[in-house]
């Protein structure tokens, strides 16, 4: 780990100019950076403590909308009433991450911008394979690898990574907006765009595309996320995995839906861990839209909006999977489960 | 069954033996990139110069020599350094000693009241033979503090999901199970 200074301003402005110094990078819980850190993903000459910026761990609700704070740790927010009475589905994404300890530091702000757990990328420099996000240009050796916790949806042959948060997927179906800070003033981004898939970042820079994950521009920071609150919607989440705590999902599943005499007035559907992206099945949640919750109904519409999958040759298994779980979240969302 | 006396002392891993003493400082290396922090360990309050890039778990162990907490794998999977930062469950390898500031952390070795007199979870981790090899036992005790603190130490399947950060390869994982009950059972009564 190369040499580092160490900074931990108490107010956002004095952050953001720290930031944009050559070199430096923000830390709250440091549960994935320090990993980085490690094993040569990020060598910041310095870090940018933002754990004590003050106010930013707020859970509040407030004009409709429920407010999280960046700083809020996985546990506060699964813990927080509110959280678990308008916006389950996050509650229960977060209960479902990591481990107590690490849910202890983790924050809701950095656990979005985890990086994917594709066993190429996250080996220790050098590597001694291509990996396009370490060394562009170099290849992917997961896209004809191992490759069966990989993307479905949205890769290149540049890049087949995931994104692995349960979080996010939880903000990308509750419609969540990020608000951020940056040299250029305050901006939202919606968590439905918040993350790029592969094919998204190819448009958006040729040159460069497996590194380009998420809308977030350098010496920007999320200050907090706002849900908004619709009346009489239930949420729920799955996470489907090997084993049954501490492990990333092989599939995970977020749906909200609103009900009127078992009639779907809305519903919204993410996947997570088919794509580098949260996954939202529109086709499925406009079928789904003014039809009775039955199973056969939202099987089939989840099935025809998977119809565009495209997998690799060792995870064609996380169609259905991902279908499956799609299900179990809509139907335990809706009080069927 | 509980285990024989020299037994207890040999795998002195629920930190029973230990006393909390934390020691001194390293010179520093490079103004920039090192650092003075204030905190306490186990009640002492400390004052340290460090390199930014130390974890806690290097500084108790390499510093101050609390070698309790252990570094199974360095990457906060395993839970093998559990610590108590600020009273909350923290694997001491994802967290930098210049994030410590003004922090109060226990150790397993801080567990222990006046005399040596073992904390509940300490005896119940004994009397339930709560590990085989031992190397995970002093993060699964502070673990297990925790978690009946938080109030998660309810029933056989939320003990085992809420201890699930802690591995344990030796699989004693149905005595550690039994040992958090019957330790947060010992504590409501006391």
């Amino acid at each position: 780990m190369r040499e580092f200074t160490y900074a931990a301003p108490e107010r956002p402005a004095l952050a953001l100019a720290a930031l944009a110094r050559a070199g430096a990078a923000p830390i709250a819980g440091g549960t994935e950076l320090l990993n980085w850190m490690r094993l040569g993903i990020a060598e910041p000459a310095e870090l940018v403590d933002v754990g004590r910026i003050g106010g930013w761990d707020r859970i509040a609700l407030e004009d409709g909308m429920l407010h999280i704070g960046a700083l809020a740790t996985l546990n506060a927010v699964e813990a927080h009433e509110d959280v678990r009475r308008y916006a389950a589905a996050l509650s229960q994404a977060c209960l479902k991450a990591a481990s107590a300890q690490v849910r202890n530091r983790a924050t809701l702000g950095g656990n979005v911008l985890q990086k994917t757990r594709c066993e190429y990328f996250r080996a220790e420099a050098p590597l001694p394979w291509p990996c396009n996000k370490r060394d562009p240009g170099s290849g992917c050796a997961a896209r004809h690898g191992v490759n069966e916790r990989h993307a479905i949806l949205g890769w290149t042959d540049a890049c087949v990574a995931t994104q692995p948060s349960d979080p996010a997927v939880a903000l990308a179906c509750l419609d969540a907006e990020a608000d951020v800070i940056g040299p250029d003033g305050p901006r939202s981004i919606a968590m439905t765009e918040f993350h790029l898939s592969q094919a998204q970042a190819a448009e958006l820079s040729p040159g460069r595309a497996a590194q380009l994950e998420t809308r977030l521009a350098p010496g920007e920071l999320i200050a907090g996320y706002r849900i908004p609150l619709r009346e009489g919607e239930r949420s729920a989440y799955v996470k489907v995995r090997e084993r049954e705590s501490f492990e990333y999902a092989l599939v995970a599943a977020a749906a909200a839906v609103r009900l009127e005499g078992g009639v779907v007035r809305e519903a919204r559907l993410a996947l997570g861990s088919v794509a580098q992206k949260p996954w939202r099945l529109d086709a499925a949640e406009a079928v789904l839209a003014g039809a009775p919750l039955t199973r056969e109904i939202a099987r089939s519409a989840i099935r025809a909006a998977l119809a565009d999958a495209r997998p690799l040759a060792m995870n064609a298994y996380k169609i259905e999977m991902g279908a499956n779980a799609a299900l179990r979240a809509l139907l335990a969302a809706g009080g069927q489960a | 069954m509980s285990p024989s006396p020299m037994r207890r002392e040999l795998d002195d891993t629920t930190g029973a033996a230990g006393a909390a003493s934390a020691t001194t400082t390293r010179p520093a290396i490079g103004a920039p990139s090192s650092g003075d922090v204030g905190f306490t360990v186990n009640r002492e309050r400390q004052t340290v110069t460090v390199d930014n890039r130390t974890t806690l778990l290097d500084w108790l162990r390499e510093q101050a020599g609390l070698t309790g907490a252990k570094k199974g794998c360095n990457e906060g999977a395993c839970g093998a350094c559990t610590v108590l930062v600020d009273g909350e469950r923290t694997n001491a390898c994802l967290t930098l000693v210049v994030q410590c500031a003004g922090r109060e952390i226990v150790t397993v070795e801080g567990l222990a009241g006046p005399g040596g007199r073992l904390h509940p979870v300490q005896q119940a981790f004994i009397d339930h033979d709560a590990f085989q090899c031992g190397y995970c036992t002093p993060g699964q005790v502070i673990s297990a503090v925790a978690c009946i603190a938080e109030g998660h130490a309810t029933d056989e399947a939320t003990v085992r999901e809420w201890m699930s950060g802690n591995l344990c390869r030796c699989s004693a994982y149905p005595q550690i199970a039994a040992a958090v009950l019957d330790a947060a059972a010992r504590m409501r009564r006391a």
